[in-house]
């Protein structure tokens, strides 16, 4: 069929238009694949085993990043027992307990404002808060010299928690509102009590989502570095954080010690360190390792919550 | 309660884990005890909701407290400007100078907030275009199999390390920039927008994305029957109707801007003038506080200085907030309709 | 279930913390830039002959380490300036009296980039460039383009030293762009044919991208290179006798007088085995310690 020639010139006009923001999405995703790429060109070299596993040599121009892969890990695993109980039970009061009244848009409010706070101003809050005021409170009033009082990993780890609660509050939002209204009302049925229904039927089965949304926190908290500036972060320590447990062959990590973290390390190595150029592959290589932590992270918690999502869809019918 | 389900211990032998009943109680006590354990959960829950609330408050409070102590020691008019003598020509003048390690501590916070202002509005502006286009992509153009590709590639690149995205810039593209441009510094707020920008297009495109899917399909389709193509109904019809989600996501990009650290900190040269042009060196309020907290000792004038900043950082991203959350307010109320 | 694992994590952690009581000996050292690798490296080699001593470095400038020394989070403070009195009250004010140690020295050169033609500087010139007195490289006899600045930020030793030194106290231009460390300014005035920047030596030494300028005290008098001629490491003697007008101490301040480990490790540093690492590291070893070095060419 033919059509008049201005309705054929509006479709050209919408097909040049609809392209043109086809192709800035598509542009957007090729700066990300240069990105990526350049970081990955930079950095390939230098990743080896003995990159991973050995602590840094020779004034920092040598060896490997393990301490602050280690850091990495045990200041995220801090953070997310910190954040995740408190962001989950949020989320509960918001979807399951919460009517649509006054309260429940405050504590949303919060919640998305919490979101926006600037990540230096929770430096800040940390350095102010955690390490100063209840760091030395806690000194005087346990009659320490000067234990809690400095910058540590409990207290990054806790100023971390408070920036990633949106995120595991949000996600948990989703998993406990994809759970169906018929397994709730199910169990109502059977005479269950609310936190019955709520703890052995909709948490259980908001699992997968609340793992996503801890997942994405963890993702989230590598990747930070402002709030770690003043609150524990180490530019090079002798030894990892970790203690033995007095009289047992256990060790565990000490969330007192100071520690090195990747962000950091990219961040202090790239603007601080003695010579540039001599330790730029070390830099591309610690970049790289972060970006494919973050990424794999990230990726494995989209993918995941597209996989049950699907399974959710597929179940209802 | 129905006759139908047995409320005692026959469900299942007893084992039914809804309906166990402890061997040496009555069914009041128990409905008693699951009461009063309901009750303490439901206290236990309001509470954990009221913690967003309250670290909001500490944090005010906090910086507030440390912040507006610097009004003790500084008088508020050096906070816009000072009287300095200038080196060339010998005579005083007022000047704006953020120079807190001085002979005569100069705590002007105008070449902050201009610096900040000169990332946050072009990365806002240039974000806001590429953004609403990837939002406009996503939510109409593009088919099922493109979204699932591009959308969470939108989700990855929001999920980069913003220092990954500063060091590569420092690398990289700052060079290649004063190779294009000609810029008489390398490290500049152009720089640094641009670095920005690429932190806030997936949250903007996401924004709009959403906003757009809000529209309901009978705003779509009545269009369509009027013999609209499809780009007319995005421009004249979702575009305007979808406008408060977009300039939701517009504010909330640049709240965003205005809090980025990590790369302002390691691309903009850091030089605390106040100015307007693009291509020269600017000192942002987020990165004069990574830079300068670690030297200040706790309680010296120029901690509460940097407090100070701080809680004027936190209220315009406040602000930005509330804002934004009242404008996607009122488009929900509308949409309602 | 979960919840109980979690108490049962969070009770492990608690028992993490009593145990950091019991450690081995540690000391942090925390402070100058300038001096965080020579820091490292001290700590490094003596950890490796003192086992059961942990030593922990961090830089991020002078002013970093003796704020620390005063809030009580540091035991050793780097510092490539002396202290100020303000601080020192400060400290007695928060029961630290600080102790200090020369630890080493280290000549501050201004560097420009290898292809800009101005052969030397007086002290007049260099403070007038950095205080935005002068401000086009025509004054000075080379191209006639605005003088781009780099400087460091101000909690670094070296930007207070320099502002004291040279700059006999007047402000920094606010156009200076200040960069986290002495290697940034090298990077960056390698890279522009009209910046200029300063820091100590050891950065510059050895890069062929950037000139080291030799700075007359006054007009009339001859500018001295800190550098041996031909540019092969740092000149000593003109560092010594001051004929180098922009030199300086490196200082350890401590919370007090040292004993213990703390006096061990201070006195090893002023030692032969430390000053070693001094000069390896760049820096200039505190006279009479070393054997003096082989005069080149006889």
């Amino acid at each position: 069929m033919r059509f008049p020639s201005k309705t054929r010139s509006r479709k050209i006009a919408g097909a040049f238009y609809e392209g043109l923001c086809a192709g800035i999405a598509l542009l957007t995703l090729v700066a990300l694949a240069w990105l990526l790429a350049g970081i990955a060109r930079g950095g390939w070299g230098t990743v080896t085993w003995e990159f991973l596993t050995q602590p840094p040599d020779n004034g920092m121009t040598a060896g490997g990043i393990f301490p602050a892969i280690f850091g990495t890990v045990a200041l995220t695993l801090l953070m997310i027992l910190l954040s995740l109980p408190l962001g989950v039970s949020a989320a509960i009061y918001l979807t399951e307990y919460a009517g649509p009244g006054m309260a429940a848009r405050v504590v949303r409010a919060a919640v998305n404002n919490l979101a926006g706070v600037p990540s230096i101003v929770f430096g800040l809050f940390g350095l102010g808060f955690f390490v100063l005021f209840i760091g030395r409170g806690l000194d005087a009033f346990l009659g320490e010299k000067l234990l809690f009082g400095q910058p540590a990993m409990l207290w990054a780890a806790a100023t971390l928690a408070i920036l990633v609660l949106p995120v595991i509050i949000v996600s948990t939002e989703e998993a406990l509102h994809a759970v169906p209204a018929s397994q709730r009302e199910a169990a109502y049925a059977m005479g269950a009590t609310k936190w019955q229904v709520l703890s052995r039927v909709v948490i259980p089965q908001a699992r997968s989502g609340i793992l996503t949304g801890a997942i994405l926190g963890v993702a989230r908290g590598a990747g930070e570095t402002a709030p770690i500036l003043f609150t524990g972060c180490a530019y090079y320590l002798p030894r990892l954080p970790v203690a033995q447990i007095p009289g047992t062959p256990i060790w565990m990590i000490n969330p007192l010690d100071q520690f090195m973290q990747l962000s950091y390390h990219v961040f202090i190595m790239s603007t601080q360190s003695h010579n540039p150029t001599l330790v730029r592959p070390i830099v591309f290589g610690t970049a790289l390792v972060l970006v494919t932590l973050t990424f794999l992270m990230n990726l494995g918690a989209i993918l995941w919550r597209r996989r049950y999502r699907r399974l959710r869809e597929q179940a209802r019918g | 309660m129905d006759k139908g389900i047995p409320l005692d211990n026959s469900l299942a032998g007893g084992r039914h884990p809804i309906v166990r009943l402890r061997a040496s109680e009555g069914l009041s006590a128990r409905r008693r005890r699951q009461a009063l354990l309901d009750w303490l959960v439901e206290k236990y829950f309001a509470a954990a909701g009221g913690v967003a609330i309250l670290f909001i408050l500490l944090i005010f409070m906090f910086l507030a407290g440390e912040g507006l102590q610097a009004f003790r020691t500084i008088d508020p008019m050096r906070f816009i400007g000072a009287v300095t003598e200038n080196v060339i020509t010998e005579q005083t003048e007022f000047t704006h100078t953020w120079q807190p390690v001085s002979e005569v501590p100069k705590y002007s916070l105008l070449p902050l907030m201009a610096g900040s202002a000169l990332i946050a509005i072009p990365a806002t502006i240039f974000s806001g275009l590429v953004g609403l286009a990837c939002g406009i992509f996503l939510s109409e153009i593009a088919s099922r199999r493109l979204r699932e590709i591009v959308k969470p590639g939108m989700e990855l690149l929001a999920g980069i390390p913003t220092v990954i995205i500063g060091f590569f810039i420092l690398v990289s593209v700052a060079s290649l920039v004063q190779d294009v441009f000609h810029t008489t510094r390398r490290l500049n707020a152009f720089v640094g927008a641009l670095g920005v920008s690429v932190v806030i297009i997936p949250t903007i495109a996401t924004l709009v994305e959403d906003a757009m899917r809000a529209i309901p399909r009978e705003i779509r389709e009545g269009a369509y029957a009027l013999g609209a193509t499809r780009w007319e109904t995005i421009r004249r019809v979702l575009v305007p109707s979808g406008m408060s989600g977009i300039a939701a996501a517009l504010i909330l990009g640049m709240g965003r801007a205005l809090g980025e650290t990590m790369i302002v900190l390691m691309v903009t040269g850091n030089a605390a003038v106040l100015t307007f042009d693009i291509f020269k060196s600017i000192r942002t309020m987020t990165a004069t506080l990574a830079a300068e907290l670690g030297e200040v000792a706790q309680g010296s004038e120029q901690y509460h200085a940097l407090f100070l900043v701080g809680l004027v950082l936190f209220v315009f991203t406040f602000f930005l907030n509330m804002a934004a959350e009242i404008v996607i307010s009122r488009m929900r109320r509308r949409l309602r309709l | 279930m979960t919840f109980q694992k979690l108490l049962s994590i969070a009770a492990l952690l608690v028992l993490a913390m009593a145990c950091s009581e019991a450690r081995a000996e540690k000391i942090t050292v925390k402070g100058s830039d300038t001096m965080v690798i020579t820091a490292q490296k001290w700590a490094e080699v003596y950890q490796k002959s003192h086992p059961k001593t942990s030593i922990q470095v961090t830089g991020g400038g002078s002013g970093v380490g003796i704020a620390s020394l005063i809030n009580g989070t540091t035991d050793i403070a780097n510092a490539s300036r002396p202290i100020k009195k303000s601080e020192i009250d400060n400290a007695r004010a928060n029961g630290v009296y600080p102790f200090e140690v020369k630890s080493a020295l280290d000549g501050l050169a201004v560097v420009v980039h290898k292809g800009n033609p101005v052969k030397q500087m007086t002290m007049k010139v260099v403070a007038g460039i950095f205080t935005g007195a002068v401000n086009n490289w025509k004054e000075l006899g080379g191209p006639d383009h605005e003088i781009v600045r780099y400087c460091r930020e101000s909690s670094s030793g070296t930007y207070v030293f320099f502002k004291e030194d040279v700059m006999k106290n007047k402000d920094y231009a606010a156009d200076c762009q200040t960069l986290q460390g002495t290697a940034a300014i090298a990077e960056a005035v390698a890279k522009d044919p009209y910046g200029i920047g300063y820091g100590g030596i050891a950065y510059f030494e050895g890069r062929g991208d950037v000139k080291i300028l030799p700075i007359s005290p006054e007009k009339g008098k001859p500018a001295i290179n800190p550098m041996n001629p031909g540019g092969k490491g740092v000149n000593y003697q003109v560092i010594y006798d001051r004929s180098y007008p922009i030199s300086r101490y490196l200082y350890l301040y401590l919370a007090r007088k040292p004993s213990g480990e703390i006096k061990n490790y201070v006195d090893w540093i002023a030692g032969p085995e430390g000053q070693k690492l001094v000069e390896e590291t760049g820096y200039i070893p505190l006279p009479g310690v070393l054997p003096p070095p082989a005069k080149p060419g006889g």
